[in-house]
């Protein structure tokens, strides 16, 4: 096989072969169904459970406050309607951000068709949000709060115990989407004060289709799917089994990992991000530099568009992802770096690289020695670049 | 999701660059939607286009597009390059993916631009010629910031 660096773990990962070896027997030989009276097909009832175990501990939560849904989407989408419909009475409004995934964002101008208000909050130049421009926006009649623990593309980390602090002393529901977050750094759900957290088992090396909402208990939430009696008679439908078991041995890999894994991580993003901002002229960083995914690096360059530098990395066997708007199918670019406060053609020329465990230096080195040749090559051919060459003659 | 051409001239895009003190200059599209072409014409006393270069700020299409449109006016009269559509464009690159369309609309435009710029400079007038639409420097100017 060719050469290959994937550095796009923010979108998904590689399944882990001890998570597949713990899935595979749930194709096969454990087919049975978990809801089934007979012996073969209910032990797969205490496996799903033992899983819910699992993640509860990596949350500080308890096995019952896990939900299996079908993904980080389906847990966003759920958290936010079911609670909406649930708290209505008391109040019509709820609290995000600009920077939210599009599950929550598009939830949330679906509920504003519904009746609800939303209030988008701004993010500083790092993608932070302010606290004090929450509490301002705090009415007596907001039910719910909703912030991400991480940033899918700019990798910042939020606030969120101090966000989950000013929820709890005010009465509103906290909710976080730590898609990107879980199995990257430690959560503790009393700790921030979190009611509802949704997560995505593929973003960290388990399987796709599946994931899970946390559900505070006593926390009023409705049905999202309805028919039979599974998972508390909230989600209905026959478990993902082998999801399931996957989700699980991911989770409990994850924890198992996530000290070394991400010192490592963290390590090798920094040599990245200083390589880069060192090396290559007119870039920057986009996220906060320190209050950041130990596995996201988002850089803008100046003067060229971001699907070029894609297509010309994967010639180099480069995996990498771009906020421009020709790889968004749309005329604008990434929302997020627009509520940076990025202007459109920074916002076109951004790459997202997001490292993996088996990233290594080597595999950097690579990638900064290519990217200075892509760059420089494509700014050769930029008007944009051209106009900002003469001006500067001029200005001498 | 682009045809081998389309790679190609991506890759190995033909006629990149500028022209010193060309016949015609047109530079189209917007930087707040991502993508700028600039077109530079060199036109002889007989009205045949001697040489063409271009500068592209965008996508794979982008690019692809500017490079195959200055290689079909290349060597023509500008009446002959005023039929060169962004249709030609397109089949010519064994087509675009539909969200790419506009790529060879713009190239079409950088051409036109670039022919619209040679007529005022030499008040001439081409037939079927109009004004271009766009400008990247309309309302943005000193926008560029450094870091």
């Amino acid at each position: 096989m060719e050469k290959l660096i994937y550095l796009d773990n923010a979108a998904t990962t590689k399944t882990a072969p001890e998570v597949l070896e713990a899935m595979l027997p749930y194709f096969t030989e454990n087919y049975g169904n978990p809801s089934s009276v007979y012996g073969f097909a209910s032990k797969n009832k205490n496996a799903v459970n033992r899983q819910r175990e699992i993640i509860a501990d990596a949350l500080g939560a308890k096995p019952e406050e896990i939900y299996f849904t079908a993904g980080g989407s389906e847990a966003d989408n759920w958290a936010l309607k079911a609670a909406a419909e649930a708290y209505e009475e008391k109040g019509r409004h709820i609290i995000t951000t600009k920077i939210e995934h599009h599950a929550i964002l598009h939830t949330g101008e679906y509920l504003e068709k519904r009746g609800f208000q939303v209030t988008y909050l701004n993010v500083d130049e790092d993608g932070m949000v302010s606290l004090k421009e929450l509490k301002e926006a705090i009415r007596p009649d907001t039910i719910l709060i909703s912030v991400m623990f991480a940033n899918n593309e700019i990798g910042t980390l939020e606030p969120i115990k101090e966000i989950g602090e000013i929820a709890h002393e005010r009465g509103i529901l906290f909710h976080t989407d730590a898609v990107q977050a879980f199995g990257q750094v430690p959560i503790n759900v009393d700790e921030c004060c979190i009611d509802m957290l949704s997560a995505s088992g593929h973003k960290l090396n388990g399987p796709k289709g599946i994931g899970f909402l946390y559900i505070r208990k006593g926390v009023k939430i409705r049905s999202f799917i309805h028919g039979g009696a599974q998972e508390r008679k909230r989600r209905a439908g026959t478990e993902n089994v082998p999801g399931i078991i996957g989700l699980g041995a991911a989770a409990a890999r994850a924890v198992r990992t996530m000290k070394e894994r991400t010192a490592k991580e963290e390590e090798l993003r920094d040599y990245l991000i200083n390589r880069v901002l060192e090396e290559i002229p007119y870039c920057r960083l986009n996220g906060h530099r320190t209050k950041r995914l130990p596995n996201n690096a988002n850089f803008s360059f100046q003067f060229i568009e971001g699907e070029s530098l894609l297509i010309k990395l994967d010639r180099k066997g480069i995996c990498g992802s771009s906020g421009s708007a020709c790889t968004s199918g749309s005329l604008d670019p990434s929302h997020v770096l627009l509520a940076i406060g990025l202007p459109h053609e920074t916002a076109h020329g951004s790459l997202r690289l997001t490292l993996g465990e088996d990233t290594e230096r080597e595999d950097i080195d690579y990638v900064v020695d290519s990217l200075k040749e892509i760059v420089a090559g494509l700014r050769a051919m930029s008007p944009l670049y051209e106009d900002f060459i003469k001006k500067n003659q001029k200005g001498v | 999701m682009y045809s081998e051409k389309v790679m190609d001239h991506f890759e190995h895009p033909r006629n990149v660059g500028e022209i010193e003190n060309a016949s015609g200059v047109g530079t189209v599209g917007n930087a707040k939607c991502g993508d700028i072409m600039r077109i530079y014409l060199d036109i002889d006393e007989n009205e045949m286009i001697r040489d063409v270069k271009f500068k592209t700020f965008g996508c794979g299409a982008a690019v692809a597009t500017s490079s195959m449109a200055t290689e079909l006016v290349k060597g023509k009269s500008i009446r002959e390059a005023m039929q060169v559509t962004n249709k030609a464009v397109m089949e010519a690159l064994d087509g675009l993916p539909p969200v790419k369309v506009h790529c060879s609309l713009l190239a079409e435009e950088a051409i036109h631009a670039a022919l619209w710029d040679y007529a005022e400079k030499h008040g001439i007038k081409i037939e079927g010629l109009e004004k271009p639409k766009s400008d990247i420097h309309e309302g943005e100017e000193e926008e560029e910031e450094e870091y």
